[in-house]
């Protein structure tokens, strides 16, 4: 029980988001939806954001707002590293989440589904009539 | 003077992205002035990069801090012997490309011209960060902003393109969410970002298992962004239905970035000392070994050209890899590596745009319709002609001087089947070059081939084939002089490599 408290509960954040990668993982893998793919993506993404800011926690810690008072009384603070450089992924995350969307969209456009099964089967299709090899603009 | 050469990291980086904005503003007033701008750009930063690497070869290394700030807390870019050779390569091929898609891009994207060049300075931008940088998250910003722009430019070609692109964009974000994660244990573990830094503080910890599963989640990831086999399956599609001069730019020079991105990571951040402590090189180097074999004997079964040159690059990645996974036990070091990867920039580079003219000129996609194609377009044929002797190991081609300082390296290090490895593969490369090559000269006016009438590429795409299939040859000559080696020979002593352990 203790060895389950010390690796468990202890470090739940990282349990966290190692659950939360999974669950990511296994919708990009597991869906055939596109959209769903793409959820999780955003969702395998979002694990790797949490386990960047609950790095920067510290116990008792507070906001770090560099000021006179704090720094002479020695309060502890945050890390606040950790917090901008996923303040950065995030922007990352979201152009990429913009850019797969607006795939996702022309492709609805131009085969009517998003499920990739279908996609497959009807760009196959194409290919062997030979419509494949045609440029389409 | 010298105090202006200290700039010229960012501001080949920097010029790029204006430019960007530039084109998309001034490109919506006057859609002709965007490759204008791109062309203009790309002149100066390959000045800048050449400029850079005789500086580095002369004055030693440039280090740039970003707004002042010191490292480890501010961003720093380095420039040493090995990124300002990759710079130069770069913006050489990227300036080529450009050239060519001048008329290519008005044929393919007539109506995209100015959103394509825009897309293309981003891609630019990303790239030329991912090389000068010296700070390991920067490096994950650059590589994020080369792929979104690689998934985009991918895409513009239309319905084809769509589900690659979409191939590559979930793929490409796992493996660089991979890369992330493995720079969040490294800074968990050392608590910097900066790669000297990170270097100096790391080794009391190379036993510990976070910076172990640091190492193997950066290695992961980057192997899926350089399409290491069996994390491949998004190339094919990619390069195969990308517009031409961005397949060019795909193999010749993205994935070869990653490539970058790896030795960096693993000479400058982890060290030989770190790689020596256990058998991830020499497990590379057999998964290098499986990747040559497999992407070779894919590209034999392909019927579309561009196709099977993409398997074709994931073969050439797999000597580029191999190259790097017997770095650590001989005295070349990483020379094999760094040849191929300007051997395979040049040749399929060449290849790539040759297969884009014949797109371009009669939209013929399969190899089968090629036939009878040397007369009626004798310079472009002959540009893929030499780029595949020269990727065959033709003496003296380029492809020749890779094979024989790698087969020297394979020797040294007492690894012969990669000799084997190696043989094979050229004789598998011989079938499916040869079939190419017998079907543009050899086979003429057989039955049922495709009566179509078909003259020359014009001129301002006939260069950039012509150019870089007569460099194949001409750089394979310098490099047998042994005239160039000394740039090389610094990147080892950089990473204390080169020695016999």
């Amino acid at each position: 029980m203790e060895w389950f408290i010390a690796k468990i509960f202890a470090k739940y954040n990282y349990w966290v988001s190692i659950l939360l990668m999974m669950i990511g993982f296994y919708g990009i893998v597991a869906k055939d939806n596109l959209i769903k793919k793409i959820l999780g993506l955003n969702i395998f993404q979002t694990a790797i954001f949490l386990y960047f800011i609950s790095l920067g926690a510290v116990k008792g810690g507070t906001a770090p707002i560099v000021d006179e008072k704090i720094i002479q009384k020695g309060y502890l603070y945050a890390n606040p590293l950790p917090h901008v450089l996923i303040l950065t992924a995030i922007v990352v995350s979201v152009a990429t989440t913009a850019v797969a969307l607006s795939l996702v969209i022309r492709m609805h456009r131009e085969y009517g589904t998003i499920e990739e099964s279908e996609i497959i089967k009807k760009s196959s299709e194409g290919h062997q009539t030979g419509e494949n090899s045609k440029v389409h603009h | 003077m010298s105090n202006f050469i200290e700039h010229l990291p960012l501001l080949t980086v920097v010029i790029s992205l204006l430019s960007a904005i530039t084109i998309l503003i001034a490109g919506w007033i006057y859609k002709k002035i965007a490759w204008w701008i791109s062309l203009v750009t790309h002149l100066s930063q390959f000045t800048f990069s050449l400029w850079i690497l005789n500086h580095v070869l002369t004055h030693g290394p440039i280090h740039y801090r970003l707004g002042g700030w010191v490292p480890p807390w501010g961003i720093e870019y380095v420039m040493d012997p090995l990124n300002s050779y990759i710079l130069v390569i770069l913006l050489f091929l990227a300036l080529f490309c450009l050239l060519y898609s001048k008329r290519n891009i008005e044929h393919e994207l007539p109506k995209k011209v100015v959103s394509f060049y825009t897309v293309y300075q981003l891609l630019l931008t990303g790239l030329c960060g991912i090389v000068v940088t010296g700070d390991i998250f920067n490096m994950y910003v650059f590589i994020e902003i080369a792929s979104l722009s690689a998934y985009a430019l991918i895409a513009s070609r239309g319905k084809i393109a769509l589900r690659a692109s979409f191939t590559y964009l979930v793929l490409g974000s796992i493996g660089a969410c991979f890369f992330l994660l493995g720079i969040g244990f490294l800074y968990a573990v050392t608590g910097s970002l900066n790669m000297h830094d990170l270097s100096l503080l790391l080794p009391p910890f190379y036993k510990n298992r976070v910076v172990i599963a640091a190492f193997v989640f950066i290695l992961v990831g980057l192997s899926i962004k350089m399409a290491l086999f069996p994390l491949h399956t998004w190339l094919p599609d990619a390069h195969a239905f990308a517009p031409s001069e961005i397949s060019a730019m795909l193999s010749g020079i993205i994935i070869e970035v990653a490539t970058y991105a790896f030795i960096r990571v693993s000479f400058s951040v982890f060290t030989t000392q770190f790689l020596q402590l256990f058998p991830i090189f020499e497990i590379l180097s057999w998964i290098a070994a499986g990747g040559i074999i497999f992407g070779s004997i894919l590209a034999m079964t392909q019927m579309n050209l561009k196709r099977m040159l993409a398997y074709s690059s994931v073969a050439n990645m797999g000597y580029i890899m191999l190259g790097v996974g017997l770095s650590t036990s001989t005295r070349l070091g990483l020379i094999p590596p760094l040849i191929h990867i300007l051997s395979h920039a040049l040749t399929k580079a060449c290849m790539f745009l040759v297969a884009g003219a014949f797109i371009y000129k009669a939209d013929l996609w399969y190899i089968k319709d090629l036939q009878g194609l040397g007369r009626k377009m004798p310079y472009s044929c002959m540009g893929f002609l030499l780029s595949a002797l020269a990727l065959l190991g033709l003496p003296p081609g380029v492809g020749f001087v890779t094979k024989w300082y790698l087969i020297i390296a394979a020797l040294e290090s007492k690894k012969y089947i990669f000799v084997g490895v190696i043989f094979l593969s050229t004789l598998l490369m011989v079938f499916y070059f040869w079939k190419v090559i017998e079907y543009i000269y050899i086979r003429i006016g057989e039955e049922g081939a495709k009566e179509i009438r078909i003259d020359e590429i014009p001129w301002s795409m006939l260069i950039p084939v012509m150019v870089l299939g007569s460099l194949c040859f001409i750089v394979g000559i310098v490099w047998l002089t042994e005239i160039p080696l000394p740039i090389l020979d610094r990147v080892n002593s950089l990473f204390k490599l080169g020695r016999v352990p």
